[in-house]
């Protein structure tokens, strides 16, 4: 369990990481939080020439909120994106799955935007983006993308990224008003990655009706999964909508697989249960929501 | 006089040095050593046809690497049989390095020496071997179908194969007014210590010896092995036992492969070589434990009370059988507990798997034994309508049967005779401890609530302690410190804290005023190891016995000198004086420097000690016949037979009715290991072994698939618990002593692991009104089980139909 040879690159500027990836181009990965990457090299599972370590740019570590939403850097560790409020508040949705993703030892140390590009189809933080509708920010030497989350996943541990493109940012949008999130997941153990997980989203009209359900999946598919159950529950209000009935339609588009932890069978059952908690949670959180925000109209008069 | 250590709560004086990061474990040593890495066999089983090396030469910092054909002599032979037994059909035990075949994953071919592990991984990568694939064989059905055969030369894989019986059980059997018949089921598991293996060896090419350090649960056995591959005498290795980052009874398997190989190249190479496991090896190339499959008959009467038990186990042993058959032996008479059955048959098969081999885990056979119980007393209850602690009381010894002969064999060779204890009562306050009572209150309330509990129960008897012997040196330096050693080793007990605590009540010095040594062949060259929960027993008997030697010398020295009688003198607080008078005496060291007749002085001390220092008895010479030198002694304790401990753990559990989530409400145990030496350090041992009852029953399985792949070779994927999954304990004691040893204690090393698979499937069970035979059980497992229970393809318990249909009576429904 050591690693092969390789060559240590500790770039100081972004200009110079794009240079040196551009040079090594698929002989290089980049090194972020280094809790997928490091193990996998000590597997030998990997074997990269060159490792371009991104720890030295600063300018990476950062978390913006605005009106258009969170935008994450490429240094952002877990838990400091955890940890920021006006994050949570603008996405609460951000908390609620970082506080899944592993321990808290992992989360000081492993990146936002690295389990984004990672891929893993049991990772909470590409269903958040996924369920968002987020996008991701690519530089090279030779220019710069913006690649849509619906995009971004290819297959498990596959992203669309080019060997000389390094992800600078993440995008996460803040949903419509009237919107409330959940994430349930279940694990072996505590912090593990999900059995099964769901990720849900449930905006109310102005009539306090259902106007819009969406969940997304984790460890049910080979890239994260976003499934829309509106037709099971629209224009109900939250506490007589069927999210069971969701939770079956959900149910019977996944597709899941067989591992050493779960049947496919249970992970499908399990999707059907967790859909529906966690669209009941999430109707309720939009309630809460629209409470919070709204003037109470008794009080008002 | 100071105050009593044995029995007090005492913090363990291990933890200051190692919670700071003072320890020095394996990989700590030898910075300037050679690695060594094995490259390992990718198949379950092969014919090695070649081993191309060509490759791995471009390395550079290579030193060497070896195959079997660079093995000569002792080297080249397969490694020991260790426990021989006459049951044994066919004793297979691997090679140092492959001899022409593989039988796992894991299996090591070749061994790689360089400057720095790095390099050697570099090197080891580029070694292509050719294999001839050939059948695995993988699980116990395909051991027994013996379709294909591990080992070449045999006609199927039985390793052994023993029956023992007391009176005629199946006649008993055939006789009895009920009967009922049970397959179970227990998979693979592992010790899995935060430290995996090391070896480091150092060869001293001028005085022609060895210095070999090992992470160890025997410094003597992995002494006395290398000495024999390595065709030394035992005079001239020394093998010293650094910290040990925990066994659970891996390491007590010895010597392995890896364990010849390294001294056996640092002597070739003159140059130090060391080897350190990584975790997948430790999953692949060490010892797992626990697969078993038991077929139980039994025959009972209408209050429960076992007339006959006839039970069949196979056992898988992995590879090889270097441990020989203590696994299945102690299932086989452990399986008994604290129970009576009128006659008893056992009988085992040993299976070869194309698996990694098998030898003792925590509880080393005895949770499966237990399983196999308390699954049967749990059936009886069921099919008679009894409660089951109430069937379990009628098939206990009573304490006025103790000493009770179970009629059988024990693993020590011994007979299997329960020394003492208290079981009816441990039962009794499990009972208590848990609210076995007011249980059927509880689950009303919460199925209530639309929630699903129930409630599990299971006992256990423990042999512990056993032979042949451990030694115990005792030495007050004439700084009036005292130094102790014995020659198990210690793997994090806090053995260091208890014999300390012993030593220092028998002399009557502080407990800080005494060092203990252990595991250091340099120090105590007679012993046999740490396992069968025997440290306390044998080696806190031993110091105890060596320290009243030393006790008895010193009094005996100093009423010389004080020209008093020995009976008159009393030591406390490091002191010898006459009884009632402290003035009147002098210290340990004192005694120390006047026991040891000096010519020299080389300081004020020594100066009382030389010959014209006080008045001298002419007619006798300065050392006393039958004497000797200096304020030491040492003793064996070898006891007639092993020790029993016992006990009982009680559990309530909740089953999610939605997801088969499943979760641990309270655990309560009830431990009986005679005197205790120190509470704490008990407690410490239960709590550990039940979160590895926890781990056995809930999280850990060996994920083979039928290539005999091990598919969760990692802390990802083989789920030891963590602390958040292992729930608050509840502990009482039982301080039943034992008559077998001078102190009265028993083994607690173990314990705490014994019955968890039991009384979790116990639990569950009563939860869900259907049958759990097998463990562990997951919430994916459970699921299937509840689609199997819907679809009608398990019977419900008895008492679930029952208890439905009074519930459905209650409420006017019909009684279906
Ligand atoms: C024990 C354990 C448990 C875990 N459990 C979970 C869990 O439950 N849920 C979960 O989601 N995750 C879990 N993780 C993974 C953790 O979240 C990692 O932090 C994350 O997957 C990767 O982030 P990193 O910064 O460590 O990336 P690294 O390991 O440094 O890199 C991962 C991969 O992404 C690439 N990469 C990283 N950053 C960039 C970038 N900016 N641009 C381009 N490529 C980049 C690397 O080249 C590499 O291929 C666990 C990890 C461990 C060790």
């Amino acid at each position: 369990m050591k690693p092969p040879p390789f060559h240590y690159h500790a770039p100081t500027t972004l200009a110079d990481a794009l240079t040196v990836l551009g040079e090594t181009g698929p002989h290089g990965k980049i090194l972020a939080g280094g809790q997928s990457l490091i193990p996998l090299l000590n597997m030998r599972l990997a074997a990269p020439a060159h490792l371009i370590d991104i720890n030295r740019l600063a300018e990476l570590d950062r978390v913006d909120v605005d009106d258009g939403g969170v935008r994450v850097g490429a240094l952002a560790r877990h838990a400091r994106v955890e940890a920021d409020r006006s994050a949570a508040e603008a996405i609460p949705l951000l908390r609620q799955g970082l506080r899944l993703v592993a321990h808290p030892v992992i989360r000081n140390r492993g990146t936002t935007v690295g389990s984004l590009v990672h891929a893993d189809p049991s990772a909470e933080m590409p269903a958040v983006l996924a369920l968002l509708g987020g996008s991701l920010d690519l530089v090279s030497a030779s220019g710069r993308r913006t690649v849509a989350a619906a995009d971004l996943y290819v297959g498990p541990l596959e992203s669309c990224l080019r060997a000389d493109e390094l992800a600078v940012c993440a995008r996460f949008p803040r949903p419509a008003p009237g919107t409330g999130t959940a994430f349930v997941e279940i694990a072996r153990r505590r912090g593990d990655y999900a059995v099964c997980g769901v990720a849900a989203l449930v905006t109310l009209d102005d009539d306090l009706r259902v106007a819009a359900a969406r969940a997304a999946y984790l460890s049910m598919a080979p890239v994260p999964h976003v499934l829309d159950l509106i037709e099971a529950v629209a224009g109900r209000p939250p506490d007589t909508a069927d999210f069971a009935a969701a939770g079956r339609l959900a149910r019977g588009r996944l597709d899941p697989e067989d591992d050493i932890h779960a049947t496919a069978e249970y992970r499908a059952h399990l999707a059907e249960v967790l859909t529906a908690r966690a669209l009941r949670e999430a109707a309720e959180a939009a309630v809460g929501a629209l409470g919070a925000s709204r003037p109470d109209p008794e009080r008002a008069t | 006089m100071s105050a009593r250590m044995f029995g007090a709560p005492v913090q363990r004086t291990e933890d200051e040095r190692l919670l700071t990061g003072r320890g020095a474990y394996l990989d700590d040593l030898g910075a300037d050593a050679y690695a060594a890495v094995f490259v390992r066999s990718p198949h379950a089983h092969a014919r090695v046809r070649d081993v191309d090396v060509t490759d791995a030469l471009d390395v550079d910092g290579l030193i060497a690497v070896y195959t079997h054909e660079d093995l000569t002599g002792p080297m080249a032979e397969p490694l020991p049989l260790l426990l021989p037994h006459p049951c044994i059909v066919d004793g297979r035990t691997p090679h140092a390095l492959a001899a022409g075949y593989v039988h796992h994953v894991g299996a090591p071919v070749a061994m790689v020496v360089a400057r720095d592990r790095y390099l050697a991984e570099d090197a080891a990568e580029r070694i292509a071997v050719d294999y001839e694939v050939l059948a695995p064989v993988v699980g116990i059905e395909a051991a027994v179908a013996a379709e294909h055969v591990v080992h070449a030369g045999m006609s199927d894989n039985v390793a052994a194969h023993l029956v023992q019986e007391v009176g005629d059980a199946r006649a008993a059997i055939a006789a009895a007014p009920h009967r009922l018949e049970l397959d179970l089921d227990i998979e693979r598991s592992a010790c899995t210590p935060m430290e995996g293996r090391g070896v480091y060896a150092r060869w001293d090419e001028a005085g022609g010896s060895l210095r070999l350090y090992s992470s160890t649960q025997t410094a003597s056995g992995v002494r006395a092995a290398v000495a024999a591959k390595l065709g030394l005498d035992v005079g001239r290795v020394e093998v010293v036992v650094p910290d040990v980052g925990g066994g659970f009874g891996v390491k007590i398997m010895h010597p392995w492969p890896e364990e010849v190989m390294v001294p056996w190249a640092a002597r070739r190479l003159g140059h130090g070589v060391k080897w350190t496991e990584d975790r997948r090896e430790h999953f692949i190339a060490a010892a797992h434990e626990r697969g078993q499959r038991h077929t139980v008959r039994a025959g009972f009467d209408d209050e429960g009370r076992l007339l006959g038990l006839d039970v069949e186990i196979l056992h898988d042993n992995g590879a090889y059988l270097p441990y020989g058959v203590i696994v299945p032996i102690v299932t086989s008479t452990q399986l008994l507990g604290p129970y009576k059955p009128g006659a008893y048959r056992v009988e085992f098969r040993s299976l070869y798997t194309t698996t990694v081999i098998v030898t003792p885990y925590r509880g080393a056979g005895r949770p499966q034994g237990v399983f196999a119980m308390e699954r049967t007393m749990d059936a009886i209850a069921d099919r008679l309508g009894r409660d089951r602690a109430e069937v379990r009381e009628v098939n206990l010894i009573r304490p006025d049967e103790m000493p009770y002969d179970q009629g059988l064999l024990f693993q020590d060779g011994r007979p299997l005779v329960y020394d003492s204890g208290d079981y009816p009562r441990t039962l009794r306050m499990v009972k208590e401890l848990i609210g076995w009572e007011g249980f059927a209150a509880e689950r009303e309330r919460a199925r209530a609530e639309g929630r699903r509990i129930g409630i599990g129960l299971a006992c256990y008897v423990e042999g512990t302690g056993p032979g042949p012997y451990e030694g115990g040196h005792v030495q007050v330096g004439t700084d009036g410190r005292v130094r102790v050693a014995t020659g198990l080793t210690s793997q994090g007990q806090g053995h260091h804290t208890i014999l300390a605590q012993i030593v220092a009540d028998e002399l009557g010095v502080a407990m800080s005023d005494v060092e203990v040594t252990t595991g250091d062949t340099r120090r105590m060259p007679y012993s046999v190891g740490t396992f069968a929960s025997r440290g306390a027993v044998m080696s806190g008997s031993a110091v105890a016995l060596a320290a009243r030697k030393v006790r008895e010398k010193a009094l005996r020295v100093a009423a010389d000198a004080l020209e008093a009688d020995p009976g008159d003198l009393e030591i406390a607080g490091g002191r010898v004086h006459v009884r009632g008078v402290p003035g009147a005496g002098m210290d340990l060291g004192t005694v120390a420097v006047l026991s040891n007749p000096l010519r020299y002085a080389f300081d004020e001390a020594s100066r009382a000690a030389t010959q014209f220092a006080r008045p001298a008895d002419h007619a006798a010479p300065p050392v006393p016949e039958g004497d000797a030198p200096g304020l030491e002694g040492t003793d064996f304790h070898s006891p007639l037979r092993s020790t029993f401990a016992n006990g009982a753990h009680a559990v309530v559990v909740e089953t999610d009715p939605e997801t088969a989530e499943i979760t641990i409400l309270r655990y309560c145990v009830v431990h009986d290991c005679g005197r205790l030496v120190n509470p704490l350090i008990v407690e410490g041992q239960i709590h550990g072994g039940v979160a590895q009852g926890v781990a056995g029953a809930l999280y850990e399985r060996m994920a083979y698939d039928a290539d005999g792949q091990l598919l969760n070779a990692s802390f990802m994927d083989f789920l030891v618990p963590y602390a958040s999954e292992i729930p608050p304990i509840r502990i009482a004691h039982l301080e039943t002593p034992s008559p077998l040893n001078p102190l009265g204690v028993k083994g607690a090393g173990e314990a705490g692991v014994i019955p968890g698979a039991a009384v979790i499937a116990s639990a569950i069970e009563d939860a869900e009104g259907f049958p759990v035979r097998s463990m562990p059980i997951s919430p994916s497992d459970l699921f299937g089980l509840r689609r199997r229970f819907a679809a009608g393809e398990i019977p419900p318990l008895r008492r679930a139909e029952r208890a439905r249909g009074r519930r459905a009576n209650e409420t006017g429904e019909p009684d279906v």
